[in-house]
């Protein structure tokens, strides 16, 4: 690496700071290049390491096939481990066409096969043919990209492990000289990051791949482990095989820097807007609604998405109890319908069970819904569930990240928590410091009846009403009286 | 390590085609075998000297010689599968074989070539 810096500093002597600022190669894979900031280093090999099953090739992959589709810099891929048939059967599988990729001269695969039991060594011997393979390959096609999967074979292809590696070094420096960006893909073990080390042999840029499984839900993540030459997402980032392809949820939590608006928007109950000063939330905070089961929680959820649509916003609703259906049926029964705007296009429903992906697998796919949809408002119904699939501090990162894309985007977000009833306060605790607005839903028995309550308990940068106020759930909507009918509010059913 | 400065004098030279059986092999076999060098680097040569002497005392006149210098024909490479020079591959008889390296270790060819089973020395067995 010295040696090559040193060259080139030689033939420029004049180099200014600004031509020394590393290029970056964007790989289009989403999110991918904002953790990196940028992308892969032009010209220099990325290492991307993890277990069996971790979805290097896939990644290695996508680099091409994205570099040929989106960037016009075709690619080259060695495949130690899979024949090109093989390689383009399982993309295919995952929605990718690498045949006409092929066939258009923008990607080339080629298989090397490397078969100890019909091998047998004697005497001096290099691996010169790889490079002629790899240069005939660039040469073809005037290649930008290159991938080779996985280069581990050889150690176990060959016997001598001094040549295997004294050439593997000569190949990344030609590599690095060839003007191909690169992406190695390498099993880890042992100790170090990979079995064989050859992370000491591309010391550029180190990316792991891991695939965990936690309370039998398995997640897949990502970390960029080294980057020379520039700042890079420190982070473990969850990241999802779809049938896009691969999205990395970039989300962390970037801090607050967020700009604070000032502009209101209904909650949809004109007097729940009464108890915060008339107007509403603040556009782009994070409400909180919470309460015992059957307190009204998702009414207030479709009030507001009401009111939302009526505004023109678009709205996803993301439903972890409901079927679309049933939701539609239900807030109908309080005379709000949903359905027509959802035929208009303004709300979308994403509805799943909580336990079907893990954690960082739902934001994954909140992130790409949100990402998809760009809605102006987003409801989540309820975050309890996301709960029963993580712990407490997982889920707390979790929301913090979701909060803080929330707020980048301006999008106002309600999020609904069921508590029971002597742990409102404790359940929430953990997620109400991060909200701006917090809704406290009850319901008390009086006699023979049963009276809901709402409580404004928080509400920054507003004067609110703090009151325990009684509320009904007509056909009409949510209607919340004032204080002085507390108690007489029940007959007004 | 070898360069990609073109010599074609022993591209493709074909030496020595089974014209009469030699000695103690048997008629029909012919033996086909390539041998893939890239330029002609002192270990090229030096492997095409080892492998002509080692036809010539065990396989004198049933054999064929085809040198290929991946530099000239960089597409032959994946055909046969190489990954290293000089490599050796034995085409007929089948199975195909491999053996890579200069070819300076005579025993380890013979054995490579299923000219001698591992092990023993002496007879020379099909």
């Amino acid at each position: 690496m010295p040696k090559h810096t040193a060259l080139k500093f030689k033939r420029n002597p004049h180099l200014d700071l600004e031509e020394m600022v590393l290029e970056k190669v964007p790989t289009g894979i989403s999110g991918l290049d904002q953790v990196m900031h940028g992308g892969f280093p032009r010209s220099r090999i990325a290492l991307v390491c993890g277990g069996p099953g971790a979805g290097k090739t896939l990644f290695g992959l996508e680099f091409l096939l994205r570099g040929a589709e989106q960037f016009n810099e075709p690619g080259v891929c060695i495949a130690f481990e899979e024949t090109a048939a093989e390689i383009i059967t399982n993309m295919a599988s995952l929605g990718h066409d690498l045949e006409s990729l092929v066939r258009e001269k923008k990607l080339a695969i080629d298989y090397v096969h490397v078969d100890r039991k019909q091998i047998e060594e004697t005497g001096e011997y290099d691996l010169e043919p790889l490079l002629i393979r790899l240069r005939h390959a660039i040469d073809r096609l005037k290649a930008k990209r290159v991938l080779i999967d996985t280069l581990e074979v050889l150690f176990s292809g060959l016997k001598d492990e001094g040549v295997v590696r004294s050439e593997l070094s000569r190949i990344f420096r030609w590599l690095k000289n060839a003007g191909v960006t690169s992406v190695i893909t390498a099993e880890t073990g042992g100790n170090a990051l990979t079995r064989y080390g050859l992370e000491e042999y591309v010391a550029d840029c180190v990316i792991v791949l891991d695939h965990r499984v936690t309370e039998q839900v398995s997640t897949r993540r990502l970390r960029v482990v080294k980057y020379r030459g520039s700042s890079h997402e420190t982070n473990e980032y969850p990241f999802l095989l779809t049938e896009n392809g691969i999205s990395v949820i970039p989300i962390t939590s970037i801090g607050l820097t967020h700009s604070a608006l000032t502009e209101r928007v209904s909650s949809g109950v004109e007097t729940l807007d009464a108890m915060m000063s008339g107007t509403g939330f603040f556009r782009g905070s994070s409400i909180l609604v919470t309460g015992s089961a059957g307190t009204g929680k998702s009414s207030f959820g479709a009030a507001f998405i009401d009111a939302a649509c009526s505004r023109g916003e678009r709205t996803l609703y993301f439903a972890f109890e409901e079927s679309p259906s049933q939701i539609l049926r239900n807030m109908g029964s309080i005379g709000i319908n949903l359905n027509r705007w959802l035929k208009r296009g303004l709300l979308k429903i994403h509805a799943a069970r909580p336990t079907s992906t893990g954690l960082e697998a739902h934001l994954a796919i909140m992130h790409r819904e949100i990402e998809e949809f760009s809605p102006q408002v987003v409801v989540i119904d309820p975050i309890t569930n996301l709960v029963s699939v993580g712990d407490m501090g997982s889920v707390k990162a979790m929301l913090t990240r979701l909060i803080d894309y929330l707020k980048l985007r301006g999008i106002t977000a309600m999020f609904t928590n069921l508590a029971v009833v002597q742990e409102v306060e404790e359940t929430a605790v953990g997620i109400s410091s991060l909200m701006d607005t917090w809704l406290v839903l009850k319901s008390t028995a009086h006699g023979a009846e049963t009276v809901r309550t709402v409580n404004l308990l928080k509400s920054r940068g507003m004067a609110h009403d703090t009151g325990q106020h009684t509320f009904i759930l007509s056909d009409k909507g949510i209607v919340i009286h004032g204080n002085e009918q507390t108690i007489s509010a029940t007959q007004a059913r | 390590m070898a360069t990609s400065k073109p010599s074609a004098q022993r591209k493709r030279a074909k030496t020595n085609t089974g014209t009469s059986p030699g000695g103690s092999r048997s008629k029909e076999a012919i033996w086909e075998l390539r041998l893939y060098v890239a330029g002609m680097t002192p270990t090229s040569v030096r492997a095409f000297d080892n492998l002509k002497r080692i036809c010539e005392t065990h396989l004198q006149g049933v054999y064929t010689i085809q040198v290929i210098d991946l530099v000239q024909q960089p597409a032959l490479a994946s055909g046969d599968q190489i990954i290293a020079v000089p490599t050796l591959v034995r085409h007929l008889p089948t199975p195909v074989k491999k053996i890579i390296g200069d070819l300076s270790n005579t025993e380890r060819v013979l054995v490579g070539l299923d000219l001698r089973p591992a092990g023993t020395s002496g007879a020379v067995t099909r």
